[in-house]
């Protein structure tokens, strides 16, 4: 008797639930603008980052101010050209040269001194002069990178020649011979990266913004009082929130996968499918736990927006879908410890490009897990006292 | 127009922002935090990178050749691994993003004559960090060989080390960094971070307190009154272009100030641009405003017309000209890149109107066509 009752007190308390996550869908499929940028973001959006964005030095143009027009100045400069470079004219003078710099017509110049054959043949050491344009460093960065290696092995080519070694003397010498292999992603290609880094900044928004949005804007419009008196229990009132906004993300996240990552940029998926969906999911209510816990403090939806903001914005950008996290000060690097993302892109990049398994991510995991048992602990916690 | 009123209307606004001691902190606290978190924190230089040595000639040659990586400050050392199917596992839960494998024979091969073969592993999840890393170990390669061979020249010839490094290395590159000697990162990302920050905050602000007047229904109230819709509209804005005009002077001392930015040109110009572009991202926060209903939709629309393309399109990590012909024509479209153009112009290059007036014209055309659509679209007599 005693069992049966725990029984049906079990299913009551489901059908509760139930009607609670009806009813944010219902109001979710009010929204028509809503849907349609919900619809937008996972797939037009995720397709412009992933098509748009190379961040590879490709055709950087450059121009050249050769004072020695010699063989050797012209075998030099003629190292210099695609994919990575690109010529786009001659200076005549070092001023015309910062010009084109200035109105950001080339990336840099280069600059050979008035006698670098002859003191090539000679055996005295000459210097080529760069000038690159920095204000964008990492363009800058590879577009020094790549002309010091071109100018090293032409030096060492000439240098060697001069010996009297031939080419194919120079494969039996000392020196390093170095293979690279790139795993996961061999081609470089940005597409992969762009678009998954995308997918994931998106999941981020929605999980944050929806969830608190629904929250804030129940104790907005004074319908929270009406949930409060009712039978429910704080979890019962926030838990069908986040499953109602999860179920309506990995809804996203699967037309995003099935209709622009796999067809359009061939985004390969090694690892498991149910392992990423089930990490998304933890993902999922983990940040959007953080969201509820800014829907606490917030008092209108205008406060809640400001503060996901606050949340939101640090998180996309610090946690290395964008930049590579290990340049970031130790501090920022423990901070970001606590952003969910953090994790999350741990995983969701092995899992559909590395192919790793549940073991290789349980750090991840957990951390995601630890992180979302504390915010939402917190926020049921939160949840009654902010009425009192 | 009648200025008595508009007055009134943001008088009222501004009351009421004032009132929502939360709201108006934040704010406030919103920029301010992003800078000092971004300014520290979003850096594209690639460093410590974590990496393990698989040495499995095991000779001085060898170690001395680890030892070029291991003491390098652009890879972080986390040990060695005993054969290439340990660094497997490394590799793909992301403890090491690189990895170099020295083979048996190593040291014998080189002090045969001989080249030896070194191969090294690279992530390539995030391919322009790969890129990077694969540059850093090039660089070190070719540094080692160079010196290898003018050890081999060195005896095969009889001539002094420096001499012979001289002859395999006859022609050194001189790079010298325009604009921003050093590659300091920041201070080219400073000048950025007040585009991207003024592309986040202000379209917040405005799009949430026009739509809160819509959601909350005292929109009513204006549409009853004998306000115009132009009345309305500047009065409504003009305390959130002020907030944010009080904002990006707040980011421009933190960028001079803070990170040390040399500010090198003409400051009305600048100034003037900025209040311009702020009336541009304001701009965008009405549009929003007008097409939405809740609070909700402005906050999410905001975050996806602001957040994204103020990262992808704006130039701030990805230069426009490496963007494919589709996303060059988007980042042309908006204002982000203009403003970029500026901020660099004014911070670094020193240049100011006569190098920068398009960008300033298609900012104030930009305001106009935005400013236009909001007022063409808010309607005092809504369907419904």
């Amino acid at each position: 008797m005693n069992r049966l009752s725990s029984f049906s007190g079990f299913i009551v308390w489901l059908r509760r639930l139930r009607v609670m996550i009806v009813k944010e869908w219902l109001q979710l499929a009010r929204d028509l603008v809503l849907l349609c940028f919900i619809a937008y973001a996972f797939t037009v959006d995720v397709y412009l980052a992933g098509s748009g964005v190379s961040l590879q030095l490709n055709r950087a143009a450059f121009a050249v101010h050769d004072s020695d027009h010699s063989f050797a100045s012209r075998e030099l400069i003629y190292r210099f050209r695609p994919p990575h470079f690109r010529l786009v004219g001659e200076v005549s003078g070092a001023r015309e040269g910062i010009k084109l710099l200035d109105d950001g017509k080339a990336i840099m110049v280069i600059d050979t001194p008035p006698n670098f054959e002859q003191s090539l043949l000679r055996g005295e050491a000459t210097s080529v002069q760069l000038q690159v344009d920095a204000t964008h460093s990492v363009l800058g960065f590879l577009a020094s990178s790549y002309a010091a290696q071109i100018v090293g092995q032409y030096g060492l080519e000439a240098g060697l020649a001069r010996e009297g070694l031939s080419a194919t003397d120079i494969a039996n010498v000392p020196r390093i011979d170095s293979r690279h292999r790139v795993w996961f992603n061999p081609n470089q290609n940005d597409g992969w990266f762009m678009s998954i880094s995308e997918l994931l900044t998106v999941i981020t928004l929605f999980s944050i913004l929806l969830p608190a949005a629904a929250m804030v804007r129940e104790k907005e419009r004074g319908t929270v009082e009406q949930l409060l008196v009712s039978p429910l229990t704080s979890f019962q009132i926030m838990f069908p929130k986040v499953v109602a906004m999860t179920v309506v993300i990995l809804t996203g996240v699967l037309i995003s996968l099935a209709l622009i990552l796999t067809p359009v940029f061939h985004v390969p998926f090694k690892g498991s499918f149910i392992l990423f969906i089930a990490v998304t999911t933890l993902y999922v209510f983990t940040t959007a736990g953080l969201g509820l816990f800014a829907a606490t403090i917030a008092r209108n939806l205008a406060q809640a927006g400001m503060m996901t903001i606050l949340i939101i914005a640090p998180m996309i950008f610090l946690s290395g879908a964008w930049t590579p996290p290990e340049a970031m000060p130790a501090w920022l690097q423990m901070g970001m410890k606590i952003s969910p993302l953090h994790y999350y892109m741990d995983a969701a990049f092995g899992i559909l490009l590395k192919g790793a398994g549940l073991h290789d991510l349980l750090r991840s995991i957990l951390g995601m897990a630890v992180l979302g048992g504390i915010v939402f602990g917190f926020g049921l916690w939160r949840f009654r006292r902010q009425f009192r | 127009m009648n200025l008595q009123r508009i007055m009134a209307v943001a008088h009222k606004e501004w009351r009421e922002i004032v009132r929502d001691k939360l709201f108006f902190a934040l704010a406030f606290i919103i920029p301010t935090v992003l800078m000092l978190m971004f300014g520290f924190g979003l850096s594209l230089d690639v460093e410590n990178i974590p990496m393990a040595v698989v040495d499995q000639d095991g000779s001085a040659l060898s170690r001395d050749y680890a030892h070029r990586f291991i003491d390098s400050r652009y890879f972080h050392f986390l040990g060695y691994s005993h054969n290439e199917r340990e660094l497997t596992p490394l590799l793909t839960d992301n403890t090491i993003r690189a990895a170099i494998i020295i083979p048996e024979h190593f040291g014998a091969d080189l002090l045969a004559g001989r080249p030896a073969q070194v191969q090294t592993l690279i992530d390539g999840t995030f391919p322009f960090r790969a890129q990077t890393t694969k540059g850093y170990i090039i660089a070190i390669n070719s540094a080692v060989s160079a010196e290898l061979l003018a050890d081999y020249l060195s005896r095969l010839r009889g001539i002094p080390h420096v001499q012979a490094l001289e002859i395999v290395q006859p022609v050194r590159l001189e790079t010298r960094y325009l604009y921003n000697q050093g590659v300091k990162s920041i201070w080219s990302l400073a000048p950025k971070l007040i585009m991207v920050i003024l592309m986040i905050s202000p379209p917040f602000l405005t799009a949430l307190g026009v739509v809160r007047e819509k959601e909350s229904g005292s929109i009513y109230n204006i549409y009853s009154s004998t306000l115009s819709r132009g009345e309305f509209l500047i009065g409504k804005l003009s305390p959130y272009v002020g907030i944010s005009i009080l904002n990006s002077l707040i980011l421009w001392f933190l960028a001079t100030w803070l990170y040390a930015v040399p500010f090198k040109g003409p400051p009305l110009f600048f100034f003037v641009a900025t209040v311009m572009y702020v009336i541009c991202t304001t701009g965008i926060g009405l549009v929003v405003s007008v097409l939405v209903r809740t609070q909700t939709a402005a906050m999410i629309v905001t975050a996806i017309f602001t957040i994204v393309p103020a990262v992808l399109y704006s130039g701030i990590l990805v230069p426009i000209s490496s963007l494919t012909q589709a996303a060059q024509v988007i980042a042309h479209a908006l204002p982000a890149m203009y403003y970029t153009n500026i901020a660099l112009g004014s911070f670094l290059k020193g240049v100011g109107f006569q190098a920068l007036w398009l960008e300033l014209l298609i900012l104030a055309l930009y305001a106009t066509v935005l400013f236009t659509i909001g007022y063409r679209m808010f309607s005092k007599r809504p369907k419904v």
